[in-house]
């Protein structure tokens, strides 16, 4: 253990309030009484222009104080503005377009939160729906539809790199490996979602806000630019204790400009507490992400150039800090291996689907995923060990620091003997002959393994690689990453500090006091350190703020630098009081002596303090230890070179995990048998706060890889707005890990001290893909897998089904396009007295379940209020019905769009009239409908069977009318005979 | 997320909540354990105008068994009738399908008959009753009809019960003597809504499968015998028959792949039980 | 028979962690919102309000309860147990609050409040709690930060102390 390193099994200072239910979030926090409570109005669709918004009802409700649409924010507040100059304009409001499910239309402004969901259903919106596109290859075909016609693309930025020669490589090259893989959108989910308090001091022309804002704070200027406000009039607080976030709670900034806007506007403090469903559906997630990825291999195995084409969904908007997430690992682009030659293809597309934003792993699942599971192929295609293939690629011990063919400086590691002491300790040869005797008995059991480097402290100026070099060059140079920390020592001689890591959870004022208390020979109990940030107050810089596994490397070592030069100062006051050299001076037990006589001897308090009460005794040139700021930035974060190399990151971890997982032959679940996962993040500064990290990361990972996916219907509907449809894993999907460590130190960062919070987010997925792909590997040869690896995947990837029995009659098979079905049902009357009724708007009405209000607008359109649901899911809807293709009495045509608070619907219905032999009718119809905005993001599960049942009492009211007679059973009985005789 | 505004009636007997229930009907729903209801509320699906508490009904909060049926009242909570001791001996089925119902927390609040009165065919207790051939007692003011689960549950959340009856309590017979129990669940996370769930009975004169979360409502099949050797071939056929949905969690494929092999776990537990 | 109107806030009487309070609620009012915002009792979290993440569980009349699915006006008259009320004094913390200090079976906190309420509940329930029994209940929370083997330990440590205290006493 280095010096200036706490005790690691120190117990955290944080848990003690947070146990006891004294901890200090957001919402725990006490609210101005003239607050206003907001409610944010979203659209129900992916993509339409905004005709009007009628507000009225809604400002009427009592309690309502106002209700604030996109022009209001446009008079007092500008768009958001991002690294990568476009001609779009991203507003955190939509204006007179939306271009994603969930994004923001209005906001009221209430006396309570239920008042102002009251409103919200007040609000009439409408909308012209335009076709949205939701995949992002085909965002990029000629005929998608445009979402920023200033751009008439949807490609926001396209940047091609090469580095060492990749054409020659894969033009010698023994053997071309090439896979093409889909990276998911998912999300870390901190339980805890956005809060903001937004305050507008009009004499000052000043904002105060508090938000669970996480940083990084170069977004900070984004806020004030978009508020048109100097950065120092946008006072920025976090409060002490925030939820989790994992990278999510920089999205929260969108709204610190929505709200701050809406606080100037009604000159009232606005509050606003993002809910679930808001959270799932609108906040940020990990960039979804389409990779065509070829190695060039020699016979043995030994990759020699990568080419990358990449293709990064940013959603609507381009939003800062994106595109981050694409360029985050540009130096890292060939992981762990030594691979000299590269290229690089990366384009940016919009797509209806909401802008995505930092997420635990950034760029690295992406990135892993497609090059591990290559690298997992290159083994099947070579018939190698997949082990010796990343033996064989692995950068050499010898070749640190290493450079790699993108720019990056891998500052130190000894990646093969971190695997071959996870082979030796991982027992990795015993999980060899588990595959064996499982396969022996005819059970699927696979093994995957993955190499990854854990990037950590992100150079600022690595997003400029996203421009070309002419670009950076008018923008002025970016780099480095300063980190800011205080330490103050008060009049009665204890120790407070103030960091910028803007902590969620990491137990971050722990190693503080510990580093402080180590270094000043204090109890780290008597050190008191805050982590809520002011930015009126505290030192910051953009780089402030919990992301890129920063605090151990960055954070901590700002610490111990400022901690340093107190003790040094303290260390010239005391010599001159003891009158022996400060070389002689040491600090333990709360006091500081001499070591050469330790009876010379003084009090910390009483020496640290005396700059308070005699400033005067201070020996000539030493400072006053009253207080200190250490900023620090590694001088290696330089900006891009000419040639487009970037070192992207200040440290770089090593991880190699392996796995043994198992299919289960009746459900098709996967089942993780073994998981053994080795670490070199430098040195540990806190044994239980590491494996918490790895712990955290593991299962954010094991969701990633086999439970969660932010899902849109085709359409653009949000399918994932609940935990039941975002099936965050529990204790159950968890299973237990083998953590493993050695160590080399950094020797770039203070304490020697690598990130560690992300790196399972990066190679666990890909791992549990490699081992799933190998159990499949027997009977199914290489696949070709997209996460999450859900039941229902695999199924499909195991054999063909079981067709039905011979002559048996089945259901017709879902065409997974929204809602469809078909059915028929016979009536007692003639095509032609069916027809009329249909034709009469009256008795269509009459037929249409829950309508009131039906107006003809047409002989052939009829629009109406109807109340639909099913059970106690009720909600009133405006529905405009048209009627085409007729054939008289033969045919026709059924189109409808439904639209209320609960949200949309469209479909078209055919209805065929034929005649039986009996002088009645069989009525047949068959319906697709797609459904979006709320009830598609949190009853998805319902819907299917929702749209039978309305359906269907059309078609029973239909064959009543018909029919002359009330039906002899009850009406639901009568319905379920004829949805019955469907099939 | 905040509930619509409605009145809430807190009723001391169910003969109160009956009469209130019976004058508002549609306007108003009962809420019981609130499992599922109060999500709904929550999310503004449902906006009654009136919230008809039963919890405080001391008479709803009846366990018994008489002449070999187990009578369940509207009030009797989930977690209360899992640690009854007599549930193993009167309905060894519920007994096994219970713990599957959500989590302890939502046990511990969740009814019986709330969840039957949901009637979601993803859920345990309404596979259960109809796997049974139970029977739920409905209350319009004070008049009383008794409807076979398989005639109650008619679809995703649509049931037999009119907007202004109340649920009673529910029946689930007892099995005959030797009857062999069995069941198996499939869904995302344990606790979750089943995406396939089976149950089996195997008595000497009939081999029963019942199966939820595929069709809209639980489906019942009965053989008279079923030999394993034809097991597999049945068990296709019934997959086959069911009008399995696809949704964001499973495929109809993937539906079918389960009543084909749950089943089968199913049926052998049945079996190992019975004998 | 009580009914209460719609638009009109309503005395609600509850035991609190072993205090008489009372306080002002709307029929609609969640009791984790009169918790949080009427009563200022902040120790519980809401993490979802559709009963899912758990974050809010608490315990009604000595049964875990997720405090999103209940109503403020429900409670009248009852006993209601939350986080605040689970140390043994301000100053000092429960065996297992203890016991998640030492296995860092908290990162963030958020949702530490709902599974405490939920252990503690258990454990106090169910003398010689198994694995099986405390896996079952972790399962109605959810946690991202931990990864949830820290919570099981920390979870299993409790039990044992507290089983080793009863036999010691």
């Amino acid at each position: 253990m280095l010096g200036g390193t706490p005790n690691p099994a120190m117990l955290r200072v944080e848990d003690a309030p947070l146990v006891t239910g004294r901890g200090r979030f957001f919402d725990d926090l006490p609210t101005p009484r003239a607050a206003l409570h907001a409610a944010i109005l979203r659209s129900p669709h992916a993509h339409a222009c905004i005709q009007s918004i009628d507000t009225s009802a809604a400002r009427a409700l009592k309690g309502i104080h106002s209700v604030i649409i996109g022009d209001d924010y446009a008079q007092v507040a500008a768009p958001l503005m991002v690294g990568v100059k476009l001609p779009i304009q991203c507003w955190p409001i939509a204006r007179d377009k939306v271009r994603y499910t969930g994004e923001p239309v209005a906001v009221v402004l209430a006396a309570d939160r239920y008042l102002a969901e009251d409103a919200l259903d007040l609000i009439k919106v409408e909308y012209d729906v335009f076709p949205p596109v939701i995949d992002p290859l085909l965002a990029l075909g000629d005929d998608a539809p445009i979402l920023h016609d200033e751009m008439g693309v949807n490609l926001g930025s396209e940047r091609q790199f090469s580095y060492g020669d990749p054409d020659a490589a894969f033009a010698t090259a023994d053997h071309i490996t090439e896979i093409s893989v889909r990276y998911p959108r998912n999300s870390c989910t901190p339980i805890e979602t956005y809060g903001v308090l937004a305050e507008w001091h009009p004499h000052d022309q000043a904002y105060d806000v508090s938000a669970n804002f996480q940083g990084p704070f170069s977004i900070h200027p984004v806020i004030a630019r978009a508020l048109n406000v100097p950065g120092n009039r946008l006072r920025l607080k976090t409060p002490e204790d925030s939820g989790g976030s994992f990278g999510v709670k920089q999205g929260v900034f969108p709204y610190i400009a929505l709200l701050g806007a809406c606080a100037r506007i009604a000159d009232r403090p606005v509050k606003w507490v993002e809910d679930r469903l808001e959270h799932l559906t609108a906040s940020v997630s990990a960039t979804n992400r389409a990779i065509t990825l070829r190695a060039a291999v020699t016979k043995s195995g030994r990759v020699t150039a990568l080419a990358y084409d990449q293709v990064e969904d940013v959603g609507a908007y381009l939003r800062a800090p994106e595109p981050a997430t694409l360029y985050r690992m540009h130096g890292n682009l060939c992981g762990a291996y030594d691979i000299p030659n590269l290229s690089v293809r990366n384009r940016i597309v919009m797509t209806n689907k909401t802008p995505t934003g930092l997420n635990r792993g950034f760029g690295g699942p992406q990135i892993y995923f497609a090059l591990e599971r290559l690298m997992q192929r290159v083994a099947v295609d070579l018939a190698l060990d997949p082990l010796d293939v990343i033996r064989t690629n692995l950068i050499g011990t010898q070749s640190f620091p290493y450079r790699t063919a993108s720019g990056a400086t891998y500052d130190s590691g000894d990646y093969t003997q971190a695997v071959e002491r996870a082979v030796s300790d991982g027992a990795y040869k015993a999980l060899l002959a588990r595959r064996d005797d499982a396969r022996a008995e005819g059970r699927i059991y696979g093994i995957g393994l993955t190499a990854a480097v854990e990037p950590s402290v992100s150079n600022m100026g690595y997003l400029s690689t996203a421009l070309t070099p002419a670009e950076r060059a008018k923008a002025g140079p970016k780099n480095g990453a300063q980190s800011c920390a205080t330490i103050s020592i008060d009049p009665v001689g204890s120790v407070s500090a103030q960091i910028d890591s803007v902590p969620q959870g990491q137990g971050h004022k722990t190693i503080v006091a510990g580093i402080i208390a180590d270094r000043l020979g204090l109890d780290p109990k008597a050190i008191r350190v805050t982590a809520a940030m002011d930015t009126a107050k505290d030192a910051w810089s953009i780089a402030a703020g919990n992301y890129s596994s920063r605090f151990a490397a960055a954070s901590a070592g700002a610490v111990r630098i400022a901690a340093d030069r107190l003790r040094d100062r303290i260390a010239q006051i005391a010599a001159a009081q003891l009158n022996v050299t400060p070389e002689d001076i040491e600090f333990a037990g709360g006091k500081v002596f001499s070591i050469a006589n330790p009876d010379a001897s003084l009090s910390f308090s009483r020496v640290a303090s005396a700059a308070h009460w005699a400033p005067a005794t201070l020996p000539d040139g030493v400072g006053s230890p009253i207080r200190e700021t250490a900023i620090w930035t590694a001088p290696e974060l330089t900006a891009p070179t000419e040639g487009d190399g970037i070192n992207s990151s200040l440290c770089h971890a090593f991880i190699f995990d392996f796995c043994g997982v198992e299919i289960d032959p009746v459900t098709h679940e996967v089942r993780i048998d073994r998981y053994v996962t080795m670490h070199d993040c430098g040195t540990i500064l806190h044994e239980g706060m590491v494996e918490g990290q790895i712990r955290g990361a593991f299962a954010h990972a094991v969701g990633a890889a086999l439970f969660e996916e932010y899902a849109y219907a085709d359409d653009g509907a949000f399918l994932a707005g609940t935990f039941a449809d975002y099936p965050v894993p529990t204790i159950h999907e968890i299973p237990d890990l083998q953590i493993l460590h050695i160590c080399t130190p950094s020797p770039l960062t203070p304490l020697g001290a690598k990130g560690v919070g992300e790196g399972n987010c990066m190679s666990t997925p890909v791992c549990i893909a490699n081992a799933v792909a190998d159990a499949l590997a027997p009977a199914h040869g290489p696949l070709d897998l997209t996460l999450p690896l859900s039941p229902t995947r695999i199924a499909d990837l195991l054999a063909d089904e079981r067709p039905a029995p011979e002559g048996q009659m089945t259901a017709p098979e879902p065409n997974g396009k929204g809602l469809s079905g078909q059915g028929e049902a016979r009536v007692d009357a003639s095509p032609q007295q069916i027809w009329d009724l249909l034709m009469d708007a009256d008795q269509l009405a009459a037929m249409i379940p829950g309508a009131h209000g039906v107006k003809q607008i047409t002989p052939t359109r009829f629009v109406a209020d109807v109340t639909l649901g099913v059970g106690p899911v009720k909600g009133r809807y405006r529905v405009d019905v048209g009627l085409s293709d007729l054939v008289e009495p033969h045919s026709a045509v059924l189109t409808g769009k439904a639209s209320g608070a609960l949200g949309t619907g469209s479909g078209t219905g055919t209805v065929t009239l034929t005649p039986d032999e009996q002088g009645g009718t069989v009525i047949s119809y068959r319906y697709e409908a797609a459904v979006g905005g709320k009830v598609a993001a949190v009853g998805g599960r319902l819907l299917d069977g929702a749209a039978k049942i309305v359906i269907g009492q059309f078609f029973a009211a239909l064959g009543r009318k018909a029919g002359g007679q009330a039906p002899k059973q009850g009406l639901m009985v009568r319905l379920r005979a004829l949805l019955g005789g469907a099939r | 997320m905040k509930p619509a505004p409605f009145d809430y009636v807190r009723c001391d007997s169910l003969d109160e909540a009956a009469q209130v229930i019976e004058q508002n009907g549609d306007a108003a729903r009962i809420l019981a354990g609130g499992q599922s209801l109060m999500p709904m509320l929550n999310m503004r699906l449902a906006q009654p105008a009136v919230l008809v508490d039963i919890m405080p009904a001391t008479d709803a909060r009846q366990i018994t068994v008489d002449k070999a049926v187990l009578h369940v009242g509207a009030g009797v909570r989930q977690a209360d009738l899992l640690a009854w001791p007599g549930l193993g001996a009167a309905a060894p089925l519920l007994a096994r399908s219970l713990p599957w119902v959500g989590h302890t927390q939502t046990r511990a609040r969740g009814t019986i008959c709330g969840s039957i009165a949901h009637a979601d065919p993803s859920s345990e207790l309404p596979l259960t009753l109809a796997a049974l051939g139970g029977t739920v007692i409905l209350r319009r003011g004070n008049k009383r009809r008794k409807v076979a689960a398989a005639d109650f549950f008619m679809g995703m959340m649509l049931t037999d019960k009119a907007d202004d009856e109340v649920i009673e309590a529910v029946e689930f017979p007892q099995m005959p003597a030797g009857t062999g129990t069995g069941f198996r669940e499939v869904g995302r996370r344990k606790g979750d809504f089943a995406i396939v769930a089976c149950a089996a009975l195997i008595s000497n004169d009939r081999v029963r499968l019942a199966i939820g979360g595929v069709n809209d409502t639980p489906v019942l099949h009965d053989w008279d015998t079923l030999d394993p050797s034809d097991e597999a071939e049945a068990l296709n056929a019934l997959a086959w028959s069911l009008d399995a949905r696809a949704d964001l969690h499973a495929s109809a494929r993937y539906r079918r792949d389960l009543v084909r092999n749950l089943g089968a776990t199913a049926l052998k537990e049945a079996r190992q039980c019975a004998a | 028979m009580r009914r209460l109107n719609a638009d009109q806030r309503h005395t609600v009487t509850l035991t609190l962690n072993g205090q008489l309070v009372e306080g002002q609620a709307t029929p609609r009012m969640l009791l984790s919102d009169f918790l949080r915002h009427e009563l200022a009792a902040t120790g519980t979290h809401v993490g979802c309000e559709h009963g899912v993440c758990g974050a809010c569980t608490l315990r009604i009349d000595g049964s875990m309860a997720r405090s999103c699915l209940t109503l403020a006006v429900q409670v009248d008259g009852a006993v209601v147990d939350t986080v605040e009320g689970l140390a043994p004094a301000p100053d000092r913390l429960s065996v297992l609050q203890e016991s998640f200090r030492k296995n860092h079976a908290l990162q963030c906190g958020f949702c530490t409040a709902g599974i405490l309420m939920s252990l503690d509940t258990l454990l106090r329930d169910t003398p010689d709690v198994n694995e099986d029994q405390i896996r079952d209940v972790l399962s109605g929370h959810l946690c991202r930060c931990t990864g949830y083997q820290a919570i099981l330990n920390a979870a299993l440590e409790a039990a044992e102390t507290i089983s080793k205290e009863t036999k010691d006493a």
